[in-house]
């Protein structure tokens, strides 16, 4: 029992953690809570549902459905923050971050209704023993991809040139600039980045429950932003572990208290992070720069 | 041909004239002292060199070209690097990762050449590898180019801020107050390192400095500032001995 509910943990858990670090790297270099960000991810899975239901294979779905989602991510960068930075102040980009927020998920509505869509069996889900636990295949291919996306996400950080650029300019825009480094098609490069892995994280959570809609993006999108304040917004890793953490604290949740509390157990979560170390789990200690 | 031609610059916030109808020439491979007490406006005029403020009037010519308005980081891949008078370093990277940063703007690979590791990019970043450890190798800092950046002594890391400056190849490199925070030992040893790096890469450079000493040993020429303009210019001797640099800013005794 225990075992199969950690492993269930773990599966919705690398959802989370998938969209989390899109909220963390957008935060780690512009310091803004990217609130259109869980609609992205409710658009991945659409652009899913519609490659699958097109007749695609469930990888080149998945791939489509992140291609798709680093165009929508530039795009709102460009139209919704681009125009207000170093123009206005943090909390405009804030507004209009929700404003794309309901802009996309009203979109969805006047495009397909607000009602839930079921995913085609694309991939016949089966279940075998392994000792005493019963495992799901389609669970093992959600946290192989995941496990496979973050650990490219790593290594794309740690060691292209690109990556590189993005790190250094999450520590300093204004000396990145002087080196050579083209900061708004950095900016530009890190929506993309985590808007194709909320997109991924889309495909996959359609899949394995069986039904996207048009909010979908909103409860998904908050509990992947209590996830990377979990984890320490604007590290990387710290957004991996605050969402499988989550993702198995709130699976924990159901099985062993009530599933009333499930959505609770989130956002009690982030309160208590929060008041006691606010700076997350990976997180440094804010320190005003001067 | 002069590589900078400031002409006329004046840089206005919100009223207050920070650089006031600035003209200076720079010659190649020279080393250009920028004197003047605080607030005369000698960081502002690097922030304008370097893009990060555009002139509020004036002209600003590099190697014949037009560069005032242009974005930092096109100004930097045209050959202009600096350091900064409080050490910006990307702490959280490694000592070598800082000068592979720093060499951004003449390397090319892209997003997708990376992440897909093709032979051209691979190829590249080997290159950028070697070249930083030479570099680091200049200031013996290559041991320790594993290192975090943050954790490198205070010396150490005012020398891998020049070094993470040399990476970009530049032709013009501005040094905002090098010396700062050094003792005297450290200064000599800094003069000596700016004087080779002048003479083996075929560097112009442009220093702001408060210590006088340090500016008057290094430079081949000097221009002071005060209040944003330009009150004097010429050898450490002539701005040594002229009379409105004396009163407004030398003072007696030195």
């Amino acid at each position: 029992m225990f075992w199969e509910q950690l492993l269930n943990g773990l599966t919705l858990g690398s959802s989370y953690a998938l969209i989390a670090l899109g909220y963390t790297m957008v935060y780690g270099i512009i310091q803004l809570i990217n609130f259109a960000h869980g609609e992205v991810y409710m658009f991945g899975a659409f652009v899913g549902l519609f490659l699958v239901t097109a007749g695609a294979n469930i990888f080149v779905a998945l791939l489509g459905a992140m291609a798709f989602c680093m165009l929508l991510g530039m795009l709102i960068e460009r139209v919704a923050y681009r125009p207000l930075r170093g123009k206005s102040t943090r909390l405009s980009a804030l507004i209009s971050a929700i404003g794309v927020s309901i802009f996309l998920s009203t979109l969805m509505v006047l495009y397909r209704g607000p009602n839930t869509t079921r995913y085609p069996a694309v991939l016949g889900d089966s279940t075998f023993q392994l000792g005493s636990l019963q495992v799901s295949t389609l669970q093992i291919i959600i946290l192989v991809i995941a496990a496979l996306l973050m650990v490219v996400l790593e290594l794309a950080i740690k060691k292209t040139r690109v990556g590189k650029a993005m790190r250094a300019c999450s520590q300093d825009l204004e000396a990145s600039k002087l080196m050579g480094v083209n900061v708004n098609r950095i900016i530009s490069l890190t929506f993309a980045t985590g808007s194709a892995l909320a997109a991924a994280g889309g495909v996959m959570v359609g899949i394995y429950y069986n039904a996207v809609w048009p909010y979908m993006g909103t409860m998904a999108g908050l509990k992947a932003f209590a996830a990377a304040v979990l984890g320490g917004i604007g590290s990387v890793p710290g957004a991996m572990i605050g969402g499988l953490s989550l993702g198995v604290l709130e699976i924990m949740g159901i099985a062993y208290l009530s599933s009333s509390y499930k959505d609770a157990i989130a956002f009690a979560i982030l309160i208590l992070v929060l008041i006691i170390r606010p700076q997350g789990l990976l997180g440094q200690k804010l320190s005003k720069k001067v | 041909m002069n590589i900078l031609e400031m002409t006329k610059i004046s840089e206005e916030f919100g009223g207050l004239r920070a650089v006031d109808n600035v003209s200076l020439s720079v010659l190649p491979r020279e080393i250009l002292g920028i004197i003047g007490p605080n607030g005369a406006g000698k960081t502002t005029l690097f922030n304008i060199i370097t893009g990060i403020y555009v002139p509020t009037e004036g002209q600003l010519l590099f190697k014949e070209r037009r560069i005032d308005g242009l974005a930092p980081h096109d100004i930097a891949r045209l050959g202009i690097a600096r350091t900064f008078q409080n050490i910006r370093l990307f702490g959280k990277l490694s000592v070598l990762d800082n000068v592979r940063v720093g060499r951004y703007g003449v390397t090319r690979s892209g997003f997708w050449s990376g992440l897909l590791r093709l032979p051209g990019g691979r190829r590249e970043e080997k290159e950028t590898e070697l070249r930083a450890i030479e570099l680091l190798e200049l200031v013996g800092l290559a041991d320790k180019r594993h290192e975090y950046a943050q954790y490198l002594a205070y010396g150490e890391q005012r020398r891998l801020e020049i070094v993470r400056a040399l990476a970009l190849d530049p032709s013009l490199l501005l040094l905002d107050e090098p010396g700062a925070g050094m003792n005297a030992g450290e200064k000599e040893e800094l003069m000596a390192f700016v004087r080779s790096i002048r003479d083996q890469l075929e560097l112009t450079i442009i220093l702001v400095e408060h210590d006088m000493n340090l500016v008057m040993n290094i430079c081949e020429r000097i221009a002071v500032l005060n209040y944003g303009r330009k009150i004097a210019e010429g050898t450490p001797a002539q701005v040594k001995n002229d009379e409105q640099v004396i009163q407004s800013y030398l003072g007696a005794g030195v």
